[in-house]
C-alpha cells in the first residue's frame, strides 16, 4: 500500500531511496557525474550499480552539492547529479544560494528526504514537521525546484533535468527501509575511479605495455 | 603602475651605462621596461602571477577584508574564475570537484574562515589526496583588537600541524612568489592541500 503525504494540495508518494537510486542510474546514458553525499544516500547509489562516473564521500557532510558544482564547473559539457540527504542538505543550506547565483546549467540536484538522520538513530529533522526542501531551493533562486510525486513522476523529471538545459532540484520523500549496501571505503581508490570516469586520468596507467 | 615605472626608470639607467652598442642597448631596454611593466609590484599581483602560472584557475572565497585587492585583481582577469560562496567549506567542496574534474583552484579566506575547515579537510582534502590551496589572511596578530579573532587564530596552525599538512606563513614580499608558486607545485605533484598564511608583515593587515 503506497503512502501519500500532501504536499501544495496535492499528493506525494512516500517512495523507496534504492529503488530510485536504481531508476536514476538506468537513466544515466552519457556517462553524467554523479557526487553521492555520505551515508545511507551513497551506500545505496553504490548498491544501485558502481560506474566510474560515481563520487561517493565518506566526511565532509553537507559537500554533495557544492563538489557537484565543481565538477560541472570544470567539465561543462557534462551533465553532474547531485545526490543529498536532507540532512546533510540542512547542514549546508548555503550552498543552494550559491549554486542559484552561478551560471552552471548542467547540474541537478537530487535530494532523498526522509524527514530524519536515519543513520544516527532516525532523529527527525526539520523536514519532519516544517521545512520545506523545494520551498528552500526556490527562495535561493533555483527556479526549477519541484517535489517528485511518484517514481515515475521522478523519472520523468530526471530526464527532463538531464536534457533541459536548466540546473534543477528534484527532492523525493523517501521512507525508513535501511541500505542495501555499504560503499568500499579506500578514498584514493574512489577518487582515482572517478577521475579515470571524468577522463582526467587513464586507466592504463598500471596496465602492461 | 606607479611602482612598475619606478623600476623601469632604474632598469633604463643600468642598463645605459652597462651596455655600449646603440641597437642592443635599445632592445634591452625594450627587454627592461618589459620585464618592469609586466612585474608583479604588490603582494596581490605576486599572487596573482603565481596562480596563473601555475594554471589555478579556479578561485573560490568568503570576503575579507585585507584579501579584496587579491579578489578585486583576480575578478578583473578573465584568466580566473571566481566564486564568492557562504561558507568556507562550500569553497573548499567546490575546488575539489573540479580538481578531480581536471581545474586546479584555491580557497581564499580569513583565520575565522579556516576555524571552520578541520572537518572538511581531515575527512576529504587529505583522506581522498586533493591539492587544494588554501591561501589564509591572518588575523588575530601582530595589532589585532579582536580577542575572538586573537584566540581563533591560536587554533590554526596546531589544526594544520594535528594533519601533518604543508603550511607557511608568508611575511616578506621577496620571498612571496617562491613560497606560492614552490607551494603549489608541490601540492599538485603530492597529491596534498597546502596552506598558505598571509601575515601582516606582508599585507599590512586589519587596523582599527
Amino acid at each position: 500500500m503506497t503512502q501519500t503525504i500532501t504536499i501544495g494540495n496535492a499528493p506525494v508518494e512516500i517512495m523507496n531511496r534504492f529503488d530510485l537510486s536504481q531508476r536514476l542510474v538506468r537513466l544515466l546514458k552519457n556517462d553524467e557525474a554523479v557526487v553521492a553525499g555520505i551515508g545511507n544516500t551513497n551506500f545505496d547509489l553504490w548498491a544501485a550499480g558502481r560506474r566510474p562516473q560515481n563520487f561517493y564521500m565518506l566526511g565532509s557532510m553537507g559537500l554533495a552539492f557544492p563538489i557537484a558544482l565543481g565538477v560541472a564547473i570544470a567539465q561543462p559539457k557534462r551533465h553532474v547529479i547531485g545526490l543529498e540527504g536532507d540532512g546533510s542538505l540542512l547542514m549546508q543550506l548555503g550552498a543552494l544560494a550559491t549554486i542559484a547565483a552561478h551560471k552552471a546549467q548542467n547540474l541537478t540536484m537530487i535530494v532523498w528526504d526522509n524527514q530524519s538522520y536515519q543513520i544516527t538513530g532516525a532523529q527527525p529533522t526539520a523536514t519532519a514537521r516544517v521545512t520545506d526542501i523545494v520551498d528552500v531551493a526556490r527562495g535561493c533562486g533555483i527556479k526549477q525546484s519541484l517535489w517528485a510525486r511518484s517514481p515515475d513522476d521522478f523519472e520523468a523529471q530526471v530526464k527532463k533535468a538531464i536534457t533541459g538545459g536548466e540546473k534543477t532540484l528534484i527532492a523525493a520523500k523517501t521512507d525508513k527501509e535501511p541500505p542495501r549496501g555499504q560503499t568500499h571505503r579506500d578514498p584514493v581508490l574512489i577518487r582515482e575511479n572517478f577521475m579515470q570516469g571524468l577522463g582526467v586520468r587513464s586507466a592504463k596507467t598500471f596496465a602492461p605495455d | 603602475m606607479r611602482r612598475a615605472r619606478l623600476h623601469y626608470r632604474h632598469f633604463e639607467g643600468t642598463t645605459a651605462v652597462q651596455t655600449g652598442a646603440a641597437g642592443s642597448t635599445s632592445r634591452m631596454i625594450q627587454e627592461r621596461r618589459h620585464m618592469a611593466e609586466t612585474a608583479p609590484s604588490s603582494w596581490f599581483d605576486i599572487a596573482i602571477a603565481a596562480l596563473k602560472r601555475n594554471e589555478v584557475k579556479l578561485i573560490t572565497f568568503v570576503p575579507d577584508r585585507v584579501l579584496t585587492p587579491l579578489i578585486k585583481g583576480l575578478e578583473g582577469d578573465p584568466y580566473f574564475e571566481v566564486i564568492g560562496t557562504t561558507r568556507e567549506e562550500e569553497a573548499v567542496g567546490i575546488v575539489s570537484g573540479a580538481w578531480m574534474g581536471g581545474v586546479r583552484g584555491a580557497v581564499l579566506m580569513q583565520t575565522s574562515g579556516f576555524a571552520t575547515l578541520p572537518n572538511v579537510i581531515a575527512s576529504l582534502l587529505v583522506p581522498y589526496q586533493i591539492p587544494a590551496i588554501l591561501i589564509v589572511s591572518e588575523r588575530g596578530t601582530l595589532g589585532e583588537f579582536n580577542i575572538g579573532q586573537a584566540l581563533v587564530c591560536r587554533t590554526m596552525r596546531p589544526v594544520l600541524d594535528s594533519l601533518a599538512t604543508e603550511h607557511h606563513t608568508v611575511t616578506r614580499i621577496d620571498e612571496f612568489d617562491f613560497i606560492l608558486d614552490r607551494s603549489i607545485q608541490q601540492a599538485v605533484k603530492t597529491q596534498s592541500p597546502a596552506t598558505l598564511i598571509l601575515s601582516p608583515l606582508l599585507t599590512g593587515g586589519k587596523v582599527l
